[in-house]
């Protein structure tokens, strides 16, 4: 690895705490990753004699109504949570960061991008994720989609209001004064310094997404619920509360130990990248 | 040739500018937001796959059938033609008529405002109540043992699914203590005693939830005005700690912790979908929920129109409340 990215490694670590969000979110990661070996079931395997088991040596973390066991699901449940998680920051972030620098950059722009995402963001995030998974269809897919519409609005601001800080410095006046291009200032000189508040941001909307997902696969408005995602297990498991009630604790633990890893993560970023910010945390 | 940016465009146009011009000013972006909500809300609906004259008629239906409905409804129509139609109720406060409860919409919405509203309220209640004296109290013993306590709660608070947390209270409140009722919000004509009996649980998740962003808030509003000349001020004239805290601090970061506040009641309006379907609450969401299910255009339509025009009058007032309280702030 080279210096400057250990450099930087060395500094978001230095507090314990950050330094344990992230090898929490390494093992998630690495076990979602590496389910099919991993994981002590089949996750769809069902055995009706063992349904609603509790926890025990066999199935440490019991088995559900179906007789599925709960750890082989959740092991398979990070797959698809953290995937969709994964899915919305990447193109939040890409459609993001695109309108979010052309309004920052480009004055007639600005207005109409920034009252369309004014809109977005004057109805609550799951009521617009809820109304456009119903318009979309439910599906892995649409869920994607309709978060990534959710959060885009976020990544805009961020990306506009530092680029509206970055183009008055010195060096794109000196670029701009050399004959460098507006693509390339845009691409080369904007994009890489306004890169530090959008990776903050992305550690964010991969905790808010986690949340969301689940909050839809939940309301059976998301991921179809034959597909073992964090949100369903609980959705499914919360008619047994009452007698088997490891349904539902375990999968919601998985949820807040994702989110709250990278929410982690993200606070440390945050108070790495921005010195402003430092001084008040 | 490369156009050049010109300076920053926040400050010149409107700061100097009278109150009454920046308020006419914000009264328009505001139209323009909720054409730009009502717009969308419109046409992505009518993208959406099945046709709400035949889902609600099931499958026995004749097409002729099925075509008689739409004519009712209008649905018929072309579809620009629905939208001007549309456009034009809705300004004079006609949200049309819901097609599966044949009731006009606003009066659907009406009847399930009240357990929206409390909740919102009772929610942001408890998270002020925990936050802001959390977030305090963090900010002064910053750095300390209870500061990590503290801010240690607010970040779990603040990730652990609200639907998640609901059923663990029920479980543990509600089944095995028996204290509160497990969903629902009483009888019809139940007493407003045992319609509110009905939101404790609803409102602490939310509280709980809600109170993290509170206590993050207050604290960074804290530290802010804690590093100003005039608290230092305040302090070498002698004055207790206990009170340059309280009053010369707090006094100033009372503002943005009321704003917050503030645009938390609008957002959990309609953003208290999960937690209204956990507890069975026959609120807002939960209508939202059915009627997108159901494919009921006019009351998704008209929902997501009215939560989204309530976010921002709520967010202008609070605005306003801002201008007042603080004379400095023009933008």
């Amino acid at each position: 690895m080279n210096a400057p990215a250990l450099l930087f490694l060395r500094r978001l670590f230095r507090r314990k705490l950050v330094l344990l969000a992230a090898l929490v979110l390494l093992a998630i990661v690495v076990v979602a990753l590496a389910a099919p070996w991993v994981s002590p079931f089949d996750p769809g395997a069902m055995r009706v004699v063992r349904r609603l088991r509790p926890p025990s040596a066999e199935h440490w973390l019991g088995t559900d109504e179906l007789g599925r066991d709960v750890l082989s699901r959740i092991i398979y449940g990070a797959r698809a949570s953290l995937g969709i998680g994964f899915s919305v920051v990447l193109a939040s972030c890409l459609t993001g960061t695109l309108f979010g620098i052309l309004a920052g950059y480009d004055r007639r722009l600005d207005g109409p991008i920034m009252r369309v995402v004014d809109a977005l963001m004057a109805l609550p995030d799951i009521l617009l994720a809820i109304f456009l998974v119903a318009v979309l269809g439910a599906s892995a897919g649409n869920v994607v989609l309709a978060l990534a519409i959710v959060y885009t609005p976020r990544v805009v601001r961020v990306v506009r209001a530092s680029t509206l800080v970055v183009r008055e410095l010195p060096f794109v006046e000196a670029a701009r004064a050399l004959g460098v291009g507006t693509p390339r200032i845009l691409t080369v000189h904007i994009l890489l310094n306004v890169a530090s508040p959008i990776l903050i941001q992305a550690t964010f909307i991969f905790a808010y997404a986690v949340l969301a997902e689940a909050g839809l696969s939940f309301l059976g408005a998301g991921v179809p619920p034959e597909i073992p995602t964090w949100g369903t297990m609980i959705a499914s498991g919360q008619q047994y509360a009452d007698r088997a009630f490891w349904t539902v604790l375990y999968p919601g633990l998985a949820i807040v130990l994702s989110a709250l890893s990278l929410q982690i993560l993200g606070d440390g970023l945050r108070d790495m990248l921005d010195p402003k910010l430092r001084k008040a945390l | 040739m490369i156009r050049r940016p010109t300076g920053s465009r926040n400050d010149a146009s409107e700061s100097g500018s009278p109150m009454w011009t920046s308020l006419a000013r914000r009264l328009g972006g505001l139209l323009v937001v909720l054409f730009l909500v009502a717009t969308m809300v419109f046409f992505l609906t009518r993208l959406a796959p099945g046709d709400p004259a035949a889902i609600m008629l099931g499958d026995q239906a004749s097409p002729e059938d099925v075509a008689r409905l739409r004519a009712t409804f209008g649905l018929d129509r072309p579809l620009l033609v629905q939208f001007a139609l549309w456009l034009k109720e809705i300004a004079t406060g006609n949200f049309g008529r819901s097609i599966f409860l044949q009731q006009p919409v606003t009066t659907v919405l009406w009847d399930r405002a009240e357990p929206t509203f409390f909740l919102a309220l009772f929610s942001v209640a408890i998270a002020a109540l925990v936050g802001v004296p959390a977030g305090i109290v963090s900010a002064v013993w910053r750095g300390r043992a209870v500061d990590q306590v503290v801010s240690g709660l607010a970040l779990l608070a603040a990730n652990v699914p609200s639907f998640w947390l609901g059923l663990i209270l029920i479980q543990f409140f509600a089944v095995r203590l028996g204290w509160f009722p497990v969903a629902g919000y009483g009888a019809p004509g139940a007493s407003l005693g045992e319609r509110l009996e009905h939101l404790v649980l609803p409102s602490l998740v939310l509280g709980i939830v809600n109170s993290a962003l509170i206590t993050r808030f207050t604290r960074a509003s804290m530290l802010d005005v804690l590093s100003n000349d005039y608290v230092r001020t305040a302090r070498s004239k002698g004055l207790p700690e206990s009170r340059v805290v309280l009053r010369h601090a707090f006094g100033t970061a009372l503002v943005p912790i009321v704003t917050v506040l503030g645009l938390t009641v609008a957002l959990l309006i309609g953003g208290a979908i999960v937690t209204e379907t956990v507890f069975g609450l026959p609120g807002i969401g939960n209508l939202v929920v059915s009627a997108v299910l159901r494919r009921d255009y006019p009351v998704i339509q008209g929902a997501l129109v009215m939560v989204a025009g309530l976010y921002v009058l709520i967010n202008l007032a609070v605005d306003l409340i801002y201008r007042l309280v603080d004379p400095r702030v023009t933008a």
